[in-house]
């Protein structure tokens, strides 16, 4: 195992490198520069700005310098924010999105592995429908909709929770979670029922169900590891994409985070801003990806290949 | 395996518990909605208008504007003169006025600004506002490396000499903008060299101002809060115990918070259907007034057909602005006869435009298209947002039934337009100008042959003559008569279709004293109260 | 075990077997004639304003009320159904393909093969999405075409983990090795034997990119690919229904109600597909 941690580690490298780089171009062939305005900037101005970042500099150049930057942990200054270097920003709206991140994860992980429990339990039953019906308004309703939604009916009409801030006011942080969180809580639903399902209908199970194991032992003991491996392989890209995903919920509840950030910093054409967002989440979603990875060999030994004994336990 | 879980479930236990930052602000704060996270507080730098307001609190230039009348009214400056000719303002400063740190506020203090902003390096975009001063455009283009040479002196450390290249009559307006903001010179070259932009000095705890207000927290993105200056030479005039700054940027969120009381102010953004719902509920808290700024569209006069005038008039004779304004924007715009809005000056722009479908038809059939037949296929280009999209929806269908042609859509993101816009590729193109000043020349620049923001690549050496000439009279009558006859002659030829002058809509709670509108958008914080007894 | 003829006629018999499957199959098919023949149904033209109406709540002339422009929402949903089910359809359709092919290949070839495209996938997650789509959209302009292209370029990914996960946990079962060693080639093992056994999760997961994608139209349209006003989708009536759901929540209620019962039948018929689809359940079928 720490074998096929060190290797997928190393494998990072060359993917980060590849995303730096054409992140790098990318940014810059987009129309539109970073000082462009509304009103006209004299080119002297412009020339101005553009000595004092670097961008006078030829291309391959700028791109040298700032790979050694980044070698040295330093993403350079954030051309909107004029006052600030990437790295401050970034550690300043990181915990906040982790946070967000991790009550939302566990909210739909807490309701969608459970819904969907429940929908497999009781298939094509009305526990079932129920479970699924909720599931795909969950998909319906997507955050743009779902936030200022929960936040007239609970904010507004009900008065219940404050309609925006996060850790200001004592409950704030509830409706900005369960948005985020309904979203993957019905695919997680729907990913769960499925996969529990797939092994109902497998050999094993059937041969415990024969045996006379009760249902929810079936399907606790003998299923759910199986049954949650498409969940799993889900889940990895969908914890990196929540980071990147709460740019919505954020920008709806007014919450100082990181996803703000990242879709800013493209529309700003914040070019820094822009690479060091895209290599601090592409390192998320390696590490998001290898975890899963992991958890998928723990839920299922024969992912890990080598042994080869087919397919019963 | 089992410890990698465990480290997982600790770091995620310690996030859970660990404390976000920031508490709730107390009562009494007035909480603005301010739109963006700031660039930066730097006055010399920054150029968007949520900076300004938060510079506004911090800072103080010579004169200041009364918020109901929009005149020069004291401010560092306690008196001033001006020459005759028009050419030289001496200003007295106050001797009481001071920095946050205590320290004189002096006319050196100035003098070293004013160079600050014109020195190239920092790359201030604003620093052209300037550029009346005597050699100040030289010096920034550097022609000259003298800065004894510009038209800046300070004879004693409480008289400010300006001279200028030509009379300027709205001179004084230019100096209560940002860029005209004096800065600490000791805490700039503290953190930096002076003209250097981006450096630490602008944080809470090294910033030192001038203005009623200093700096006491900046959480990006989330708040920035200003408290009293116990400097300030004018401290009874200030009676809020605090002033927070949220970046608000989703407008519907803005006016969520404003309805669950977690904002006193909203500036602007209101969608047009929650106007209607403040109309009847809240009629105290709802403020619309004219606001000095035009919406527009643009032609590219490169291209065929619009590089025929009359094509160009057809089509904006063919806009039903009232239809516009009443169903559409439903916000107290409106509709603009010509691109600049009537001022409190005396300056009325030509009503150069009226609906008239009957008359567009017959130019467009004159210029060869009768019935709109054989009109090519083209392009209305706006960046993307609510409000543009449903008034380019309108006239596409306004242009297809009077004129019978065919009009395509075209939204883009924010940087994606204006470039496009810059590199001349577009057909129409969605604008807007909001007036920095009260003075027409804002507007009628943006058609002169040798304007950035002129667009459309119509010019006309006899409207730049006009302007030109305009800034030679010194008589406000005679001054406003030529820029009239410019304002006509352009609308002629009709580069740019105008269509509506906007409004500032903005939702100011009940409990707010002392916030005045007027067609600047300009609000001061002196004298401004939040009132508790209404809570 | 081969699906051959035989086996899909099995499954298509079995499916007409799952009542709420066809209720969904007559509902789905219903709806995409109705999109089809827009023209000729529609009651009023998708783009024909009258500002003097403005946005009034549903009645007998208006079904689904009207929008601020007083055009006819009715109208407008049913036009929008046909983008939206285009977009849906085929941006899944090619998402579906690049994943179960690049996720089958991978999961089954393991080793070092599989490295390399999982690392693949791995760096077209991390490039930023919105500087992708501007990109496409300076360089080739706005076209359908391009929108198809930038959604499958991202919905495919997370469909390709999910295969491979699946494919990795088969390849080891007795059927495959019993396939080898009757010495099957690998493309006949892998279309064969092992990819019919993802249709679950595959099946599950597609039914679920769909509304995923039609709402995605709308986000691009934002970025200036895609539908352009006056044309309508149901993305982008969702997203303007938010923007006045409180003054006018038909504009809301209407085109998400259009999508939710189109994703719940997708479902519907995507467990009845599964089921008949299954190898394992086959036998069970009475």
């Amino acid at each position: 195992m720490l074998r096929f941690i060190a290797g997928r580690l190393l494998q990072a490298i060359p993917v980060l490198w590849v995303i730096v780089t054409l992140t790098f171009f990318l940014v810059r062939l987009a129309p539109g520069g970073p000082f462009d305005t509304e009103r006209a900037v004299s080119p002297e101005v412009r020339a101005a700005l553009e000595a004092h970042y670097g961008l006078d500099a030829p291309l391959w150049r700028q791109y040298l310098d700032y790979l050694a930057g980044v070698l040295r942990g330093d993403f350079g200054p954030s051309f909107k924010y004029a006052n600030r270097s990437v790295t401050e920003l970034i550690a300043a709206g990181f915990p906040v999105t982790a946070e967000l991140g991790l009550w939302a994860l566990s909210i739909a992980v807490l309701l969608g592995v459970g819904a969907g429990l429940i929908a497999a339990l009781r298939p094509r039953r009305w526990p079932d429908h129920l479970a699924m019906s909720a599931a795909m308004l969950g998909i319906c309703l997507p955050s743009f909709v779902l936030g200022p939604l929960l936040a007239l009916l609970f904010g507004i009409v009900l008065g219940w929770l404050p309609v925006s801030g996060w850790g200001l006011t004592p409950g704030d942080k509830i409706l900005p979670a369960l948005t985020l969180g309904a979203g993957y809580a019905a695919y997680l639903a729907r990913l769960t029922r499925g996969g529990l399902l797939e092994m109902l209908s497998q050999d094993f199970v059937r041969t415990a169900r024969a045996k006379g194991a009760g249902e929810l032992r079936v399907l606790l003991v003998h299923a759910l590891r199986g049954g949650l491996v498409p969940v799993v392989a889900f889940l990895g890209p969908a914890a990196a994409g929540l980071l990147a995903g709460s740019f919505v919920v954020e920008t709806v509840f007014q919450i100082p985070g990181l996803g703000r950030f990242f879709v800013q910093a493209a529309f700003n054409r914040d070019y820094t801003m822009v690479m060091g967002m895209t290599v601090f989440f592409s390192t998320l979603i390696v590490l998001f990806n290898l975890l899963a990875d992991i958890a998928l060999v723990w839920l299922d030994p024969r992912l890990r290949g080598a042994a080869g004994q087919g397919g019963g336990r | 395996m089992r410890h990698l879980i465990a480290a997982g479930l600790l770091i995620g236990l310690g996030l859970l518990g660990g404390c976000s930052g920031g508490q709730d602000l107390p009562a009494g704060v007035l909480r603005i909605g301010n739109g963006t996270e700031p660039q930066d507080l730097d006055p010399h730098v920054t150029t968007g208008l949520p900076e300004y307001r938060i510079q506004l609190a911090l800072f103080e230039g010579l004169v200041a504007k009364d918020p109901r009348t929009l005149e020069p009214v004291p401010a560092v400056a306690r008196h001033w003169t001006v020459s005759d000719d028009g050419l030289r303002y001496t200003f007295e400063l106050r001797p009481e006025a001071r920095w946050s740190n205590g320290d004189a506020v002096t006319a050196d203090d100035f003098v070293f600004s004013f160079r600050r902003l014109l020195t190239p390096a920092l790359g201030g975009e604003y620093a052209y506002m300037l550029y009346p001063i005597v050699n100040a455009r030289a010096y920034h283009l550097g022609q000259i490396d003298d800065f004894a040479a510009v038209g800046v002196r300070a004879p004693d450390p409480h008289t400010l000499v300006i001279e200028l290249e030509h009379p300027v009559p709205y001179f004084l307006q230019l100096l209560d903008h940002h860029s005209a903001y004096p800065v600490h010179r000791p805490t700039i070259e503290a953190f930096g060299a002076q003209a250097r932009r981006g450096t630490a000095w602008t944080r809470p705890g090294n910033l030192v101002g001038n203005g009623p207000f200093v700096l006491r927290e900046w959480s990006v993105n989330r708040r920035i809060v200003v408290e009293p200056n116990p400097h300030y030479w004018n401290a009874g005039a200030v009676h809020l115990p605090a002033i927070a700054f949220l970046p608000v940027e989703d407008a519907n969120t803005q006016e969520r918070m404003f309805r669950g009381g977690q904002l006193d102010i909203v500036l602007g953004g209101l969608n047009p259907d929650k106007i209607e719902y403040y109309r009847r509920e809240r009629p105290q808290a709802l403020r619309v007034s004219p606001a000095y700024a035009t919406y527009y569209y643009e032609f590219n006069t490169r291209r065929p057909p619009f590089d025929d005038p009359r094509v160009r008039r057809a089509l904006a004779m063919a806009i039903d602005r009232e239809a516009i304004v009443e169903r559409v924007t439903r916000g107290g715009q409106r509709p603009a006869a010509a691109l600049t809005p009537p001022d409190p000056y005396g300056y009325r722009p030509p009503e150069a435009l009226r609906f008239d479908p009957e008359a567009a038809r017959a130019l467009l059939a004159e210029a060869g298209y009768p019935d709109g037949r054989g009109f090519p296929p083209f392009e209305v280009l706006y960046n993307t947002a609510e409000m543009h999209q449903r008034i380019a929806v309108a006239i596409q269908q306004m242009w297809k039934r009077h004129l019978n042609i065919e009009a395509r859509l075209t939204n883009m993101e924010w940087k994606v337009y204006l470039a496009a816009r810059n590199d001349g590729e577009f057909d129409v193109a969605r604008a807007g100008w909001v007036g920095d000043f009260l003075d027409p020349i804002n507007f009628l620049e943006l058609l002169s042959g040798y304007s950035g923001n002129n667009h459309s690549g119509w010019s006309d050496p006899r409207f730049d003559a006009l302007l030109e000439q305009s800034n030679r009279e010194r008589d406000r009558a005679r001054r406003y008569a030529l820029l009239q006859e410019a304002e006509r002659l352009a609308m002629e030829a009709m580069p740019v279709i105008p269509i509506y002058y906007y409004s500032n809509v903005q939702l100011v709670s009940e409990r707010v004293q002392g916030w005045h509108d007027n067609l600047l958008d300009y609000h001061p914080y002196l004298g401004v109260r939040l009132d508790r007894a209404a809570d | 075990m081969s699906p051959g003829r035989g086996q899909w006629r099995d499954a298509w018999r079995r499916l007409r077997r799952h009542r709420p499957a066809m209720a969904a199959l007559v509902y789905l098919a219903v709806l995409g004639a109705a999109a089809l023949l827009a023209p000729h149904l529609a009651p009023y033209a998708y783009d024909a304003q009258d500002l003097a109406l403005g946005a009034t709540p549903p009645s007998a002339a208006h079904w689904f009320g009207t929008d601020v422009f007083g055009r006819d929402l009715f109208t407008r949903v049913l036009y929008g159904a046909r983008v939206s089910l285009l977009v849906g359809l085929v941006a899944t359709a090619v998402a579906l393909c690049i994943g179960v092919l690049w996720g089958t290949v991978a999961g089954y070839l393991g080793g070092r093969v599989d490295a390399v495209m999982m690392r693949i996938v791995d760096i077209l997650y991390g490039l930023p999405f919105i500087l992708f789509v501007i990109l496409l959209l300076v360089v080739f302009g706005r076209h359908l075409v391009l929108l198809f292209l930038a959604i499958g370029a991202v919905e495919w990914l997370t469909m390709a983990r999910i295969v491979r996960a699946q494919v990795m946990s088969l390849r080891h079962q007795e059927f495959v090795l019993a396939a080898r060693s009757m010495g099957f080639s690998t493309p006949r093992i892998l279309f064969r034997h092992i990819v019919p056994n993802t249709w679950g999760p595959v099946i599950v997961y597609t039914t679920l990119t769909i509304p995923n994608v039609i709402l995605l139209e709308s986000f691009l349209s934002f970025l200036g690919l895609g539908v352009q006003p006056p044309a309508a989708s149901w993305g982008l009536l969702i997203s303007h229904g938010v923007e006045s759901m409180e003054a006018y929540p038909w504009l809301l209620l209407f085109p998400a109600l259009a999508l939710f019962t189109t994703l719940l039948a997708l479902n519907t018929l995507g467990d009845g597909l599964r089921d008949a689809l299954d190898p394992k359940t086959a036998g069970d079928a009475p």
